[in-house]
């Protein structure tokens, strides 16, 4: 058993090198393949770090109550609010601390606000975080049957474009990836299909001395992958240098911005390394089964 | 060793053998002879199961050639060796390598091919050449690297379909009595050829089939009527007569 796949690898190792034309043709095709996927890839992680960063950001609701409101009125909503389903956390903020914060936030500029500390404009308040957004809604109908609330102010309609936008990306670039991954595999079949018809003779007497169709598979499959495997590290390669430039391009600044981040290189060359490997390895073996199909008919 | 029993093969409609029965000997050495198209082929690629029968039952020792399954084809073929015409050696293995593959695909260690391959090579005499490739020898050379392959994990049946077809005069003789030693050690030898000479020379079992038909069954018999079904009517008098002679 060992000696025989010793045998296929030293056998695929060389039908590689003598077919080096083809075996270069299948792994740029590919490596073609797997470039385009990887920068879709990239598309999808990162519109998903947006959403994610979205859903975090939006994840607050927060209730501002009236001035008569008092303590123990809004100590009973906290109660009430706590034993909520999707609700992670709620708490009480005075006007005071919400003050606090404010000049916290303006920091430089916090003098602005000195004079009215007296006086203070703003309302106690309930915030309640949501441990998913999706029941937010729930949460805020519930939160209109209390009685001395002035207003709830959640950002729901932006969420809710966001998360729209962004599926939409995910679907469509899912598509994109489902589509890729066929027509490599067809590409790679074609590809693997002329070596193997270049030498279809060849199968032909290996039948003859009765070689199983395994054996004869063997040495294509083993090559199918080795196509692969290479062809993955060579675009993920590839991949990370430019992710890596266009990260660098962008430049810290705009995230800040946008208040959102990039998904670092490190994570996604990990990731990247795994799927592709995979990619690689299924579309090399997939694409010399299927070619091998019709010689192998007995 | 093999035994054909009322075996019919047609192709629509038409016939490749039919009503078949016949039996060879184990140790024997038999000429399969008749003309293009006469069913010869047919025989073979039955005996190796590239074809199956319509109608009746052939056996290979003890094994149901018809009712193997596709898996179990790989394990006739290696109880058999095959020589061709056209040596159908592998263009990109050496010498050494074409034999040694045989011997790769029944997972024959690398210790025993070592030592096997080249005591074949010696046998069929083209030990010198082992490091060559198949298109740097001569048609006898490369016959006799086909002869090796066929012979390495001592199957106990040799089919050589037209062994000789592609060589001359003195290279086929050469091939004839490497066939004969090889018979001589014990292996059963099938051998489908057109070449008269050697077929009357050798004094062998003959099988004639003509139409499907196996029409003469000679143990010691001479080519026949059959030599050259190309050649028109009147020259094939002469093969006629030398039938009548007999």
């Amino acid at each position: 058993m060992l000696n025989s796949w010793k045998c296929a690898f030293k056998q695929a190792f060389k039908q590689a090198f003598r077919n080096r034309a083809m075996s270069v043709a299948s792994m740029f095709s590919i490596t073609a393949m797997l470039l385009i996927l990887g920068l879709f890839f990239i598309l999808v992680v990162n519109v998903n770090m947006v959403s994610e960063t979205a859903k975090k950001q939006f994840d607050t609701i927060q209730v501002f109550l009236l001035d008569e409101t008092t303590y123990e009125e809004s100590s009973v909503m906290l109660a009430d609010l706590k034993r909520m389903d999707g609700v992670s956390e709620a708490t009480y903020q005075t006007a005071k601390e919400a003050m606090d914060k404010w000049k916290v936030k303006w920091g430089d500029n916090a003098y602005l606000l000195d004079g009215l500390e007296d006086e203070n404009p703003l309302p106690n308040s309930l915030i309640i975080k949501v441990s998913e957004l999706e029941k937010a809604d729930a949460t805020v109908t519930r939160l209109k049957t209390y009685d001395g609330i002035e207003d709830i102010k959640y950002y729901k309609d932006t969420v809710d474009q966001l998360l729209k936008i962004t599926g939409f990306i995910q679907v469509g670039a899912m598509i994109v990836i489902l589509f890729l991954v066929i027509v490599s595999v067809i590409v790679v079949s074609n590809t693997i299909k002329l070596t193997v018809l270049a030498r279809e003779r060849e199968i032909s007497i290996m039948k003859y001395v009765g070689a199983t169709n395994w054996f004869i598979r063997g040495p294509f499959l083993i090559e199918g992958i080795l196509i692969g495997i290479v062809s993955a590290l060579v675009s993920v390669g590839i991949i990370s240098f430019i992710y890596y430039k266009i990260t660098e391009l962008i430049g810290p600044e705009i995230f800040i911005m946008l208040s959102t981040t990039m998904v670092p290189v490190e994570f996604l060359i990990i990731r990247l390394v795994w799927i592709f490997l995979a990619l690689g390895i299924s579309i090399g073996a997939c694409g010399s089964i299927v070619s091998m199909r019709r010689f192998l008919d007995t | 060793m093999i035994t054909f029993d009322n075996v019919t093969k047609s192709y629509g409609t038409n016939i490749g053998i039919q009503d078949v029965t016949v039996k060879i000997e184990k140790g024997g050495f038999v000429f399969l002879v008749g003309p293009s198209g006469s069913g010869k082929s047919t025989f073979v690629k039955l005996i190796l199961k590239e074809l199956t029968p319509d109608k009746g039952s052939i056996k290979l020792n003890d094994l149901e050639v018809n009712r193997l399954s596709n898996r179990q084809i790989p394990k006739l073929r290696r109880s058999t060796g095959i020589v061709f015409q056209d040596f159908r050696l592998l263009p990109q293995k050496t010498v050494f390598e074409n034999v040694a593959f045989a011997m790769e695909i029944v997972h024959m260690s690398q210790r025993a091919i070592r030592r096997q391959v080249p005591q074949v090579l010696n046998l069929v005499g083209i030990s010198s050449k082992a490091t060559k490739y198949p298109n740097e020898l001569s048609a006898g050379e490369q016959q006799r690297v086909a002869i090796a392959r066929a012979i390495i994990n001592s199957p106990a049946l040799l089919i050589a379909d037209e062994p000789t077809g592609n060589l001359d005069p003195d290279t086929a003789w050469e091939i004839m009595r490497l066939l004969e030693q090889i018979n001589h050690r014990g292996t059963t030898i099938l051998m489908v050829t057109h070449a008269k000479d050697i077929v009357d020379k050798m004094e062998k079992r003959v099988i004639a089939i003509d139409k499907g038909r196996i029409v003469r069954d000679d143990a010691n018999g001479c080519y026949g009527a059959y030599e050259d079904e190309k050649l028109p009517g009147f020259l094939q008098m002469g093969g006629v007569f030398n039938n009548n002679a007999e």
